[in-house]
């Protein structure tokens, strides 16, 4: 069921063989596959649709030169389509403040806490003074994972195991950097789903308290249609700034990236391609349009894990 | 439950008096299943199936759609053996029975064996779990304080040591305790990595030296709001290890989990249990309508 798209396009497109336009007929079947493998590739049923709907309205008319097929030409509208969507406003990280904060959000085991180890070792190799903080004050050991994390990279970690005020302690962390030098912070957070309000509340009542400059949103590369749903919850509460799309070392498509982006429109900023600590990287989204039609140059990102 | 009544009210009103289920509702179910992450060929097969129906039945009355359109999705978890449990029973024959839980990073395996240990524990079984994840930051603590808090013994060798030795000394442990049930934890692993499917092989294999038809058991773990990779994880750690049961988690979201429903029917694997919190009593049986119902449910 997985047989990728241009595969699929291809047997789509054997109709196509012989016209040299793209009209609406001969282009109903393969925007159709086109679709069906948006959704395969777990972009959200009416993202896939208003997505489909806006490549059709480009296909239109085209010309179909001598030297590539109808379904090259379609193919090709895709992935300029899909990389448009994720691409556009420039994904810069903002580390403004003394000390800047970074608030990490997401669902429960996306990658929030392999992520913050990763992003915090990034900026200490660009030579900044960074400080982890543990406010992640439910799950079991989760304290010791961080600071785990926190000795393999050299990076100090703020905690404090027996208080059980996540605000509090994230207040106590910002005190703490600015008494020893720390430019950066980044506050790890526990797990949440969208709608458990209680744990909705702390981490907006976090946002209020730290004033980050960047709030981010982990999100694991294998969720499927749900994506939209708590992307959406999640920016309504946070208003944040940017996506990380993690555990794209396996072979997951990641269509949410596509639903995510058209759904609350921020960037993707960061991908995380394994579990250490250095497997972490910028996002790229032309790259990120080829693996969602399984295009192939996911080669590369699996070689590196 | 108001929003489910509507859902099909509204596909019920469309068909009313009509011999043939319309586009608009075949289009208004497909939305249905493919958010509940059912996916495109299952949700194809189900629609088939009512089409069928529909045909045979001539004329539908409201309601009448309903109770067809969960029965044919049950009956897509039914063909594959996924019996109903009534509650969190373990074959008598087997002691102890040994239980290895898998799945991909972060699904929710040492959180579902703390609940599962609590179960069998207040069923009155004696339970042992083996810190096989030696790997991720913290994993054996993780597991030793669920240990704590559900209060049944830990065997551990500490971080990055052999989970194949960890494995094989809680099994022995547990038939010197005489206990009834071991639950081994192992690290979370991409299906698209090789070594690390490998070393799961391992895993039972050296567990087999001490007990031969262990593990009894091998549940994979799939997270609830995962999309259409959870059938790539299935068929991967199926080639690896053979698994005999799911544990289908974090379904007190708003994901659906309705992969599992082509994965059962393409695998043959029955669903035995749903995750539906991080407390330790979070943890269900799985109940096949329960679930069909949950699908139609707005949250
Ligand atoms: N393969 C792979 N695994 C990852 C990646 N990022 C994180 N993980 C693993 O995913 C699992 C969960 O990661 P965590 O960082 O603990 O996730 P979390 O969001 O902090 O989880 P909670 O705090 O429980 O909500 C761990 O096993 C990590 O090692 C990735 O990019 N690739
Ligand atoms: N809401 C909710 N959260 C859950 C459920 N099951 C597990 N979690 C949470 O998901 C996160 C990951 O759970 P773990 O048990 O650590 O997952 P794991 O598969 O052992 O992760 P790795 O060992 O890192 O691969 C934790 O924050 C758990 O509390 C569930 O049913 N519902
Ligand atoms: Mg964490
Ligand atoms: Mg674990």
């Amino acid at each position: 069921m997985f047989d990728n798209l241009s595969l699929k396009l291809d047997r789509a497109f054997k109709t196509l063989k012989g016209t040299g336009k793209i009209t609406e007929i001969n282009v109903a079947s393969t925007v159709k596959e086109i679709r069906r493998a948006l959704i395969d590739a777990d972009v959200n049923y009416k993202v896939a649709k208003e997505v489909t709907d806006t490549i059709r309205e480009q296909a239109l008319g085209r010309d179909v030169l001598i030297a590539v097929s109808p379904g090259q030409l379609l193919i090709k509208i895709t992935q300029e389509e899909l990389t448009k969507l994720m691409g556009g406003s420039k994904a810069d990280i903002n580390l403004k403040g003394d000390p800047a904060v970074v608030l990490i959000s997401g669902l429960q085991g996306s990658g929030k806490t392999t992520f913050s180890g990763k992003f915090a070792s990034m900026l200490k190799k660009q030579g900044k003074q960074v400080l982890l903080v543990a406010c992640d004050i439910y799950r079991p050991a989760a304290i010791d994972q961080l600071k785990v994390l926190g000795e393999q990279i050299g990076v100090e970690v703020y905690a404090e195991p027996e208080n059980k005020n996540a605000i509090e302690i994230a207040n106590n962390a910002i005190a703490y950097a600015k008494k020893t030098g720390k430019k950066t912070v980044i506050v790890d957070t526990a797990g949440r789903l969208a709608v458990d309000d209680v744990m909705m509340k702390e981490i907006e009542a976090l946002k209020k308290a730290l004033n980050p400059s960047e709030t981010l949103f982990v999100v694991d590369s294998m969720t499927g249609q749900d994506a939209v749903n708590t992307a959406k919850t999640f920016d309504e509460r946070l208003n944040f700034d940017g996506v990380v799309l993690t555990k794209l070392d396996g072979d997951s498509r990641g269509g949410a990236a596509i639903s995510i982006r058209h759904v609350v429109n921020k960037p993707i900023k960061f991908i995380s391609t394994g579990e250490k600590m250095e497997n972490i990287d910028v996002f790229h989204p032309d790259r990120m349009a080829q693996r969602i039609l399984g295009m192939g140059d996911v080669i590369s990102l699996v070689e590196r894990a | 439950q108001k929003s489910s009544e509507n859902i099909f009210s509204k596909l019920s009103k469309a068909v009313i008096g009509k011999s043939k289920v319309d586009e608009d509702v075949l289009d208004q179910l497909e939305e249905i299943l493919i958010t509940a992450d059912v996916g495109v060929d299952t949700t194809i097969k189900v629609i088939r199936r009512i089409e069928e129906r529909v045909a045979k039945d001539k004329y539908l009355s409201t309601g009448e759609l309903d109770v067809i359109l969960k029965e044919e999705i049950a009956a897509l978890l039914e063909e594959n053996n996924t019996e109903d449990l009534s509650n969190f029973d373990l074959p008598k024959d087997k002691k102890p029975y040994v239980i290895m839980v898998v799945g991909v990073n972060g699904v929710g395996k040492t959180t579902t064996i703390g609940k599962l240990a609590h179960q069998f524990k207040q069923a009155g079984k004696s339970v042992v779990l083996g810190a096989a994840d030696t790997f991720r930051a913290a994993a054996v603590d993780q597991l030793i304080l669920w240990g704590e808090r559900v209060d049944v013994p830990v065997i551990s060798h500490g971080m990055n040591t052999d989970p194949a030795a960890v494995a094989f000394d809680t099994v022995k442990k547990a038939v010197e305790m005489n206990a009834d049930v071991v639950i081994i934890d192992t690290a979370g692993r991409l299906h698209t990595k090789v070594n690390l499917m490998n070393e799961l092989t391992k895993i039972k294999r050296v567990m087999q030296k001490f007990i031969d038809d262990a593990p009894h058991e091998v549940l994979l773990v799939l997270d609830g709001s995962t999309g259409q990779n959870a059938f790539l994880q299935a068929k991967e750690f199926t080639r690896a290890t053979d698994i005999t049961a799911l544990a289908i988690t974090k379904l007190d979201g708003t994901a659906k989990g309705g992969v599992v429903i082509g994965i059962s029917d393409q695998f043959k694997i029955p669903v035995k249990y749903i995750g539906v919190g991080e407390k330790m009593t979070d943890l269900q049986v799985f109940n096949r309508k329960e679930f069909v119902d949950s699908l139609f449910k707005k949250k």
